[in-house]
This record gives C-alpha cells, sequence and structure tokens, in this order.
C-alpha cells in the first residue's frame, strides 16, 4: 500500500532533520546537559521541610521541559536559515503542510528524546515514584507535548526570521504554553499522589482538545507566515 | 484628517460620560453590602475586562479576513485593536488588585483568572513586540495575523478553564447563563458602564487607525526626518 503523498513528504522532511540532528549531535546533547543543568538548578532552591518532594516535583519536570522545548523549537527553522535551505524548502513541489507537519514531527521527536531523560532524573534526583504510573504519565507528557509543540514550530517559522529570534519566541510562545503546562502539571501532581484516575479524566480532555485545535489551525495557518 | 479629529471627539464624549457614570455610581447606586465602597470599582473593571477579552476576539476577526483579503486597512484595524485592548488589559489589572487589597487582603494572589488575565495583557504584549520586530510591513502583517487568530482562539480556551479551577475571583454575576443577580439600579449602572467603555474603545480604535495611516503615508511620501 502507498502511503498519501503528503505523509510521504512530511516524513522526508522529518526524517532529513532527524538526521542533520543524528549526524551532529550537538543539538541534542546540549539539551541533554541543559535538562541535567536545570534539574541541578532546582534543587539549590528548594528546601525539602518545607515543601514536600512530591509537590514539587512536577512543577519541576514541566518548567524544565518547556525551557528544553523552547530550546528544541527555536532550532527547528534555524537549520534551514543557512544557505537559504528554507527557500529550497518552499520550491519543493510539495505542499505547506507537509512542510510543517515534517517539521512537527521532528519536533516532536526531538523534545520527546529529552522527556525521555528529563522523567527517570526527576525520579532520581526528588525521589518520586515514577514506574508505578509511568503509563499514565507518558499520556499526559504526550498531550500536553503535542499542543505546545504544535503552536511552537508554527510560531518558530515567523520568529526566526524576526530580529532577536531566540528572544521573541519565547516571549509569543508562553502565553499559549501556560495552560497546556497548568493542566499537566495538575495531572502530574495528582498522578504522583497516587490520586484515582478520574480525577485527571478533565485535565486530559482540556489537553486533547486543545491538541486538536491547534495542530489543525496550525496547519491551516502555517503557509501564511512562508507564503512571500 | 477626518477620521483622527472623529476619533477624537468620540473618546473625548466617552470620557466625560465616563465621569458621568461614577457620579451616577457614587451618588445615586446603592452600596454593596459586604464590600462596601470597593465594590464601586466593579464598573471599572469589569467592562474593561470585557473589552480586553473583546479586543482580541476582534484582532483574531480582522487577521482572519485579512488572510484572505490581504487588505491592509484589516492590518492597521487589527494593530489599532491590539494596542487598544493592551490598555484596557491594563486597565483591568491594576483595578483588579485595588479592589483585591481590602477585600481579598492581598493585591494578587496566583488564582487562575488573575493568572490567565495576566496572561491575557502578555498575548497583547507579544503581539506588538512581534509588530515590532518585522522590518517588511508585508510579513509583518501576515506574521501579526497569524499571532493574533491564535490568541483569538486562546481566549476561549482561558474562559473554559477558568471554571475548571476553584478560584478566589468571583464568579460572573450578570454575563451567565441564569438571570443576572444584580439590584435593578447597580445593573443600570453597570450597563451604562459597558456602554461607555465600548464608545472609548471605538474613540481609541479610531484614533489609532487613523495615525497608523498617517504614519504610512509620511514613511511612503520619504520618511521620517
Amino acid at each position: 500500500m502507498r502511503l498519501p503523498d503528503s505523509v510521504r513528504h512530511a516524513w522526508a522532511i522529518a526524517a532529513k532533520d532527524l538526521l542533520v540532528e543524528f549526524r551532529s549531535r550537538t543539538g541534542i546533547l546540549s539539551a541533554g546537559v541543559f535538562v541535567v543543568l536545570v534539574l541541578m538548578v532546582f534543587n539549590f532552591g528548594r528546601d525539602p521541610t518545607a515543601v514536600s518532594n512530591i509537590v514539587l516535583a512536577p512543577s519541576i519536570l514541566w518548567v524544565t521541559f518547556t525551557f528544553a522545548a523552547i530550546l528544541a523549537l527555536n532550532r527547528a527553522f534555524q537549520l534551514e536559515l543557512e544557505n537559504q535551505a528554507l527557500d529550497g524548502l518552499l520550491l519543493a513541489p510539495i505542499e505547506r503542510g507537509s512542510i510543517y507537519l515534517g517539521k512537527l514531527v521532528a519536533n516532536l521527536l526531538f523534545v520527546a528524546s529529552v522527556e525521555v531523560l528529563g522523567v527517570p532524573l526527576v525520579a532520581l534526583f526528588f525521589n518520586v515514584e515514577v514506574w508505578a504510573h509511568i503509563g499514565t504519565l507518558a499520556g499526559i507528557i504526550v498531550l500536553a507535548t503535542i499542543g505546545f509543540v504544535s503552536i511552537g514550530t508554527l510560531f518558530s517559522a515567523m520568529t526566526v526570521r524576526t530580529r532577536f529570534a531566540e528572544l521573541l519566541l519565547p516571549v509569543v510562545l508562553l502565553p499559549f504554553m501556560i495552560l497546556p503546562l497548568m493542566w499537566a502539571t495538575l495531572a502530574t501532581t495528582s498522578v504522583f499522589a497516587d490520586r484515582p484516575l478520574n480525577e485527571i479524566a478533565g485535565w486530559l480532555k482540556m489537553l486533547a482538545g486543545y491538541d486538536i485545535v491547534f495542530v489543525v489551525v496550525s496547519l491551516l495557518l502555517f503557509p501564511a507566515t512562508v507564503n512571500e | 484628517m477626518r477620521l483622527l479629529r472623529a476619533g477624537r471627539w468620540i473618546t473625548g464624549i466617552a470620557l466625560v460620560l465616563l465621569a458621568g457614570v461614577y457620579v451616577r455610581a457614587l451618588a445615586y447606586t446603592p452600596v454593596e453590602r459586604a464590600q462596601g465602597l470597593a465594590q464601586k470599582i466593579f464598573y471599572l473593571h469589569v467592562p474593561a475586562a470585557i473589552w480586553a477579552e473583546g479586543a482580541m476576539i476582534l484582532v483574531g476577526v480582522a487577521s482572519i479576513v485579512y488572510l484572505f483579503l490581504k487588505d491592509p486597512r484589516l492590518d492597521r484595524f487589527a494593530h489599532a485593536s491590539a494596542e487598544v485592548g493592551t490598555v484596557f488589559a491594563v486597565l483591568m489589572l491594576t483595578t483588579g488588585p485595588i479592589w483585591g487589597k481590602p477585600i481579598w487582603g492581598t493585591w494578587w494572589t496566583w488564582d487562575a483568572r488573575l493568572t490567565l488575565a495576566l496572561f491575557l495583557f502578555l498575548l497583547y504584549v507579544g503581539y506588538l513586540l512581534l509588530r515590532g520586530a518585522v522590518a517588511d510591513p508585508a510579513s509583518r502583517a501576515r506574521f501579526a495575523a497569524v499571532l493574533g487568530i491564535c490568541g483569538m482562539i486562546l481566549v476561549p480556551f482561558v474562559h473554559l478553564s477558568v471554571y475548571m479551577f476553584r478560584t478566589l475571583h468571583p464568579m460572573p454575576i450578570v454575563l451567565k447563563p441564569s438571570e443576572p443577580s444584580l439590584p435593578g439600579s447597580m445593573l443600570t449602572t453597570w450597563l451604562m458602564s459597558v456602554g461607555v467603555f465600548t464608545l472609548l474603545y471605538v474613540g481609541f480604535v479610531i484614533q489609532r487607525y487613523a495615525l497608523s495611516y498617517l504614519n504610512e503615508q509620511l514613511e511612503a511620501a520619504g520618511g521620517i526626518p
């Protein structure tokens, strides 16, 4: 069976980005080291006798993921600026939507690999029981990550061609990240505290709704960010 | 220019009417029993909040139409509406704490509603910063439109999620599915205030729109000396 062209094109772009990343490994290595350093910095700002780790760990986890995701998203279109690669990409006979989807998939995989590193580190450094809830936690992480990476991929296509790109992306993106982060943090807190699953169903539904809305909207709006 | 003058007139009339609303609110509207005089700020805070959100929605609507028609007038309107929305968001964020200090005992609390109101303000700031960071007018308009549409979509999410948190902030007492639970005289004052704020919004937007237009004319004629 042949996949539709748009899917094949999207995968080709994602594979290209991931291959570039895999060959150099600078992005993923710096992001990994960054996550370790952020977690260490948090360690200095906490007082374990005042706030218990179970209360603190979800916020630390999500703040770390936020920073890591912004780093990854800044990188996504920066790659294309060298040698006018973006013009080449836009001239290629593929749909704009496929370019967006390809970038989205590459970003998601990049952020996911950072998160795969981050979760055990949080479990290790802050002594929270993660393995018993790993399925639910993975679900929350996947839903929240799709939400903010989808909108972040759209914005990074714009901010990369402005002045102060590295600074402007977080300024524009954070108001959009705050809602999924809030829901994800609350859901994670409830999971770490061994609360029943139905307590987080509301947050998960909101996260899923946010994902659907913003993936579709980004897909529709992406052409406006690259067409001249 | 006629448009600028019209905007100034509308704003002037609205400011006079605003003073009138406050005379009515202070002298002819009953004092709320539990909150006392602090409640009077409600006639300023809620209309400002309504227009802070309303302006974002209008930015989004203008942006959608802009992406189809590419009419620079729509972009100018979206820019004007975003700046005026910022002003109303600042008004909402300053009147809130003034009320919060005597009633809650604190200027600010990280309550869901307050946090999200602050993020609405930061959304406006981000929008205006993005506009400032793009030099080419055509890309600036397109980028701003994309962000404006996303911002408009975010507003209902913010609104929905407020109902999911236990929050300190008073729940809506006028704009809610059931009948307004506000005494008649207070409701009248409040509705007058909403009307005045609508007029203020229109006046501000017309002035800002005219200024952008004049600015563009100046740039086209050889730039600012």
